[in-house]
């Protein structure tokens, strides 16, 4: 699989990176090697291999549903760009 | 007299529980030491003022015979871990200015057991890099150079700092974290000893998390005692990390000079990889006959799926990385970068935000999550995973501990690698064992022909920690300890 210009301005649009146009080539260029080394995992046989979901094998630890933590909204928003009466500010999102 | 920068942990400790030394006069001998050696650049924040206030109360609880097991000992903390009102910004621009009205955990336990904070250690930009070379703050300056040569050298990384400042004795010990390698290779970089502990021994609260089902807290230290004294206070059982394991941590420095008569240890033929230098051979080889001398037995082993776990780690590490990234928007905190509208700022924020080598980990995580591809990458990649795992299971049949070179070179220069594939092989003697979710150890075992350290890595079984520190205390015994000739 190869990575064009075109899956390159996409995958940018995905992951909220605004890239300019004289660096798209470039991009393209180094996602291809690096997907073009990966793919020696083509060799490998996993028929019948369940991937792998957890290092240790251990069961799920479950905390009551209760509420142990909150009520300090000053701290929470106390390292945004923009926040006013404890809320986060953005640019306006519905007309 | 000898500096007391140059004491270890456990001298330190001693001196200050028989009060021929001070916390706070040790303190202010690090914080001297620091001043001197900022052209490392391995503090990205120092705290004096918090370091001094911390040795006075170590000195109260010290002269009323109290104190925990780190009492009035100096440390540096890596960027990645969330210090209260102190920077932490993973040496990243986007996380500027943030300072947490939080602890983690792992430092939390430190302060707990008697610490002193000097400071926070620079690093690979969201520990992504293995050379310090993409930090928002620059480069870190290896303190060891090539003999007769006064060219500056990488300390590795992503714990660049951490490992930097361990060697250059501005701090006792140091926190790091390891998703491929980046306590080890840094380690062996420095002629410093640097553990990655099991999966799940040490909290990942607090800590800013690169690929969660890989990352992993650990000490950098300047002899193997001293990490096992670090590791014991760092590692705890957390509620609020549910894959931290329940189980009791035991007394690490136990292990420590413990013989090793009789202990099996592995030797995986394809490590053996292509192009090897002579060097790391020949280093390999002796480490094997100091353990035989002492009585270990050396069993030849396979691994058979070893040289892919690189290429799937470069597929799981971006994939969760990609994830965990998106909190980074410009809205919650850190640099916002204004758009025409909430994309655009986000958009914005994040271009300006996240560095090269960032953006395009980022870009192939998505890429490999995306429709379509999630099964060809993202799947196989864990069931590749399995494989690796399946490997060490069916390894620890025959053999207790498993002994490979750290690294395939030593320490190399800034700008030397530029090629992205070509630095991920950094990591490829220590990348299965955070796939596999095993502890590892690097150690120093000898010096190279430029006189540049050289390291050696031990692979345990889930939670054999006390192996480790068992098996790299006879390698060091054999090998002497290596430190670097100051010329900053």
């Amino acid at each position: 699989m190869s990575v064009d210009e075109t899956t390159v301005r996409r995958v940018a649009r995905l992951s909220r990176i605004k890239v300019k146009d004289e660096d798209v080539p470039r991009l393209a260029g180094e996602l291809n090697a690096i997907l073009h080394w990966i793919e020696q995992l083509n060799e490998v046989d996993v028929a019948d291999i369940e991937p792998l979901t957890s290092v240790v094998s251990m069961d799920m630890k479950k905390r009551e549903d209760t509420v142990n933590d909150g009520h300090y909204p000053d701290k929470v928003t106390a390292n945004a760009p923009a926040s006013e009466d404890n809320f986060f500010m953005v640019p306006k999102v519905v007309e | 007299m000898t500096a007391l920068t140059a004491l270890t942990i456990a001298e330190a400790r001693a001196a200050l529980k028989a009060r021929t030394i001070s916390a706070a006069e040790l303190t202010e001998a690090y914080l001297a030491a620091m001043e001197k050696a900022r052209v490392l650049n391995a503090y990205v924040a120092e705290t004096p003022d918090r370091a001094r206030a911390m040795a006075r109360a170590s000195d109260a609880r010290l002269a009323k015979g109290e104190g925990g097991i780190l009492e009035g000992i100096p440390l540096g903390i890596k960027d990645l871990y969330a210090t209260e009102g102190v920077h932490t910004q993973a040496c990243s621009h986007v996380l500027d200015g943030f300072k947490p009205p939080y602890e983690s955990t792992v430092s939390a336990n430190l302060w707990a057991a008697g610490g002193v904070m000097l400071g926070k250690l620079n690093m690979d930009e969201f520990a992504m890099g293995s050379s310090n070379e993409t930090s928002y703050y620059g480069n870190v300056i290896n303190p060891w150079r090539r003999e007769g040569s006064d060219k500056a050298l990488v300390p590795g990384g992503s714990s660049g700092g951490s490992a930097a400042a361990v060697a250059a004795h501005i701090c006792a010990a140091a926190t790091a974290t390891d998703t491929g390698g980046s306590i080890r290779q840094p380690a062996a970089f420095t002629g410093t000893v640097g553990i990655k502990p099991t999966y799940g021994r040490c909290s990942r609260w607090g800590i800013i998390a690169f690929a969660s089902s890989l990352d992993q807290a650990g000490p950098i230290a300047r002899d193997v005692r001293d990490a096992a004294i670090m590791l014991k206070a760092m590692a705890s059982v957390d509620p609020r990390d549910t894959t931290s394991v329940d189980l009791p941590v035991p007394d690490y420095e136990a292990a420590v000079g413990r013989p090793v008569k009789g202990l099996r240890v592995g030797i995986p033929k394809e490590y053996r990889a292509d192009g090897m230098s002579q060097e790391i051979l020949d280093l390999w080889d002796r480490g094997a006959r100091w353990l035989k001398e002492q009585g270990a037995e050396i069993v030849d082993i396979s691994l058979p799926h070893t040289k892919y776990a690189l290429p799937a780690y470069y597929i799981v590490a971006p994939a969760e990385a990609s994830s965990n990234l998106a909190r980074y928007d410009g809205v919650r905190y850190g640099l916002r970068v204004p758009g025409d509208d909430i994309v655009d700022m986000y958009e914005n924020s994040r271009a300006a935000g996240f560095g090269r080598e960032v953006q395009r980990r980022i870009m192939i995580g998505t890429y490999v999550l995306s429709a379509g591809y999630y099964d060809a990458y993202y799947v196989r990649a864990q069931k590749v995973r399995t494989l690796i795992k399946r490997d060490f299971d069916r390894a620890w049949d025959k053999v207790d501990v498993v002994l490979t070179p750290a690294t395939p070179s030593p320490a190399f220069a800034p700008g030397e690698i530029t090629d992205p594939v070509e630095m991920y092989l950094n990591d490829i003697f220590t990348v299965t064992v955070n796939m596999a979710g095993l502890p590892g150890i690097a150690v120093p075992a000898g010096l190279s022909k430029d006189g540049l350290p050289l390291g050696l890595q031990l692979i345990g079984k889930p939670f054999g920690e006390e192996t480790l520190f068992q098996t790299a205390a006879a390698i060091e015994q054999a090998a002497g300890r290596f430190t670097p000739k100051s010329w900053w």
